[in-house]
């Protein structure tokens, strides 16, 4: 590849989302290095203003199919946050279940279906699957069982509709947790098996150093509450999020960049999680990671894949440990609705989700702001591009931009998610076309 | 044997959980991958073909000048086109925002609206014709099912018209509205979920929009005599479908 090379794709595949990437080289440097989305706006913080707070998770639930559930947690915590409700333990281990079954099944479809194919040199997973049958029921197995869990739970895998302020309509009865279980103690073995397979693969060995951000939890690995943590020190309470945490406007996407202010730019997602609370993971799963030489802290970003696989397997194995010790009973569930303020963060799949609201005294939300994992880490996706590529210029374009396009997928990035709010949106932005890829 | 038909999915402003509904029918799709050829699934294949297809499925709303453009090349390349789930059918929740000014929605999220130009969110149908609607959010897997189906074999999908109610009482579920009094949507709201709502103990929200004859403002006078005021009488109409003429009443429009 020549010195001076522009790598540009218009619509990139395998993610969720419309998200495009455009490098410009010259002799040799990156002279810029643009994630750009350009998924058009919804509005979500301009019309929920006006709405009740008991209704905000299932409106918020709608900036994203992949993870309506983190959106939901995050939403109903803030919204008891603001409105001083405490839930019960059941309430707190049925939500902890809810979010691990996401987990599983966002992480499987990222890992065999939109990462995977690149790794084992396909287009899609399409192909993939009539050379490779056995894989592709197994991913197939592995995704149902998250989400047949987050359908027993929720009533529905997408856009659940149990879950609500307080609490939860309807809890699941033991006889069908125990059901889910029998499977779940299946589909570990399948995933022990794929963290060999996933970490067996030729991931690239790009490593930089940068903030790796998580929550964390004395108690537990940490996914619907916990402390805001870093690899440089940060160390918060979720109410304190917006004093450290900054936002800035970029021309060339409609998501906003998140950084640490007075720092740069931050990681969320599985690798900064397993990075930072790797002592939590169930022994199981720092045993697999043992196995295959994960040693945290790592700044690979590729290897997010790897990650990935090793919270499959810590994931069923807490859904198995809630499963076991939940005894499921109708709760009355009540609240008072005043006004008051609140935030919460939670741990979606990709990263840290982070809702805030303000409520009239009628309840009506004032204020609303949302920032999802996606817009939490495309600065430093961008970041790692810029260091990423000068080291790619001796391969041949087709495969640089692949590399590229690979980290991106190691992010697995959301992209519906982080455009609920558009920004910007800029007169000269070259016009996209779904059709534009060559 | 006669050629495969060829399948297209289309994201245009929506939450991708259309397309998740599809990639969740993990048992089905091995052998729907069998019968058919996927033309353009952009969050699923890095290749796709220009087209013509059979039949595209189209997730989204259109909100944006560029997607009144695409929608109509994608009209234009598809024999049948097949508005998949609420925003695609009638804006979904984002069009609460069609319900004030635009500037208004725009200065309460950018710093500058100068620069930003929104516009009201609609169905796919305010721009092309559509041949099937899935109504929605999300639409059952098993009416995308269906419409794969009836077109494998060149009939019409059989797509429920009848409200709720009736998969509730095959549920027999007690009537959360006439026994409880609850401001239940079921009696207005299009079947298809399998009653989830009201089986889990929670009242129907409208997620699958208006039934084919929905008697709204009747709905909206038994929603008045259990208590609830106009404004929550209004937000529970401009939720997933309020710019539906169906709802039109309901949602202060005559």
């Amino acid at each position: 590849m020549k010195r001076d090379v522009s790598i540009s794709v218009d619509y990139i595949a395998r993610v969720e989302g419309v998200g495009a990437l455009d490098i410009k080289v010259s002799g040799g440097k990156v002279e810029y290095a643009k994630f750009s989305i350009y998924e058009s706006p919804k509005f979500f913080e301009a019309f929920l203003v006006g709405r009740r707070c008991d209704e905000v998770h299932e409106l918020t639930s709608r900036i994203c199919g992949i993870c309506p559930v983190a959106h939901q947690m995050t939403a109903l915590r803030a919204v008891e946050n603001a409105l001083g409700i405490e839930v019960s333990q059941q309430t707190r281990d049925l939500r902890r279940l809810f979010a691990l079954s996401a987990h599983i099944s966002s992480h499987v479809l990222n890992l065999y279906f939109l990462a995977a194919p690149d790794y084992f040199g396909y287009e899609s997973v399409i192909p993939m699957a009539r050379h490779d049958l056995d894989f592709f029921k197994r991913a197939l197995a592995l995704k149902k069982v998250g989400n047949d869990l987050t359908e027993l739970i929720g009533g529905r895998s997408v856009h659940p509709i149990s879950a609500i302020v307080g609490g939860f309509t309807a809890p699941p009865d033991k006889d069908s947790l125990r059901a889910i279980k029998a499977r779940l103690i299946k589909a570990k073995d399948y995933a022990l098996r794929d963290v060999e397979l996933f970490s067996s693969l030729k991931i690239p060995l790009f490593e930089r150093r940068c903030e790796h951000v998580a929550l964390r939890s004395d108690s537990e690995y940490a996914i619907n509450e916990g402390r805001l943590v870093s690899t440089d020190g940060l160390n918060i309470e979720e109410n304190e999020y917006r004093k450290y945490i900054g936002e800035k406007q970029v021309l060339h996407s409609t998501a906003k960049h998140s950084y640490v202010k007075n720092r740069s730019s931050i990681m969320v997602g599985p690798l900064p999680r397993v990075n930072l609370n790797f002592d939590k993971l169930s022994p199981d799963a720092r045993k697999a990671a043992n196995q295959i030489g994960f040693q945290p802290p790592v700044f690979k970003p590729y290897m997010s894949i790897v990650a990935r696989v090793l919270e499959v397997v810590n994931a069923i194995d807490e859904s198995i440990a809630i499963i076991d010790r939940l005894k499921p009973k109708q709760e009355e569930l009540s609240f008072e609705i005043k006004a008051g303020e609140g935030a919460a963060i939670t741990e979606a799949p990709r990263g840290i989700l982070y809702h805030y609201y303000k409520f009239d005294k009628e309840g009506k939300v004032e204020k609303a702001d949302i920032v999802t994992p996606t817009a939490h880490y495309a600065y430093n996706v961008e970041r790692d591009l810029y260091e990423l590529v000068p080291n790619l210029l001796d391969q041949p374009l087709e495969e640089a931009t692949l590399k590229c396009e690979m980290l991106i997928r190691a992010y697995d990035p959301c992209i519906s998610c982080s455009t609920h709010l558009a920004k910007l949106k800029i007169e000269n932005k070259p016009e996209r076309s779904l059709f534009a890829r060559k | 044997m006669s050629k495969k038909p060829t399948v297209a999915v289309w994201k245009f402003t929506g939450c991708a959980g259309c397309q998740m509904e599809i990639l969740r029918l993990e048992d089905e799709l091995p052998s729907i991958l069998e019968a058919v050829d996927i033309g353009y699934f952009m969050m699923v294949k890095r290749h796709y073909s220009s087209g013509p297809y059979d039949v595209s499925f189209v997730e989204g709303s259109i909100s944006t000048p560029r997607e009144i453009e695409e929608i109509k090349k994608v009209r234009s390349n598809s024999k049948i086109v097949v508005a998949l789930g609420d925003c695609a059918v009638y804006g979904c929740v984002p069009s609460i925002k069609n319900w004030f000014p635009e500037r208004f929605m725009e200065e309460r999220v950018y710093d500058n609206p100068s620069v930003i130009h929104s516009m009201k969110i609609h169905g796919i149908d305010e721009y092309v014709p559509v041949d099937i609607y899935l109504g929605g959010c999300p639409p059952h897997r098993g009416m995308f099912m269906e419409t794969i189906r009836a077109l494998l074999i060149s009939i019409r999908p059989n797509i429920r018209r009848h409200a709720v109610c009736m998969e509730c009482k095959f549920r027999e579920n007690e009537c959360l509205l006439t026994s409880r009094k609850r401001p239940c949507m079921g009696p207005v709201t299009l079947a298809g979920c399998g009653a989830i709502c009201p089986s889990y103990n929670r009242d129907c929200e409208g997620c699958y929009g208006p039934m084919s004859d929905a008697n709204a403002t009747g709905l909206a006078e038994e929603f008045k005599a259990i208590g609830l005021s106009s404004d929550e009488i209004l937000r529970k109409f401009r939720k997933y479908a309020g710019n539906s003429p169906k709802y039109a009443g309901e949602v202060g429009t005559q």
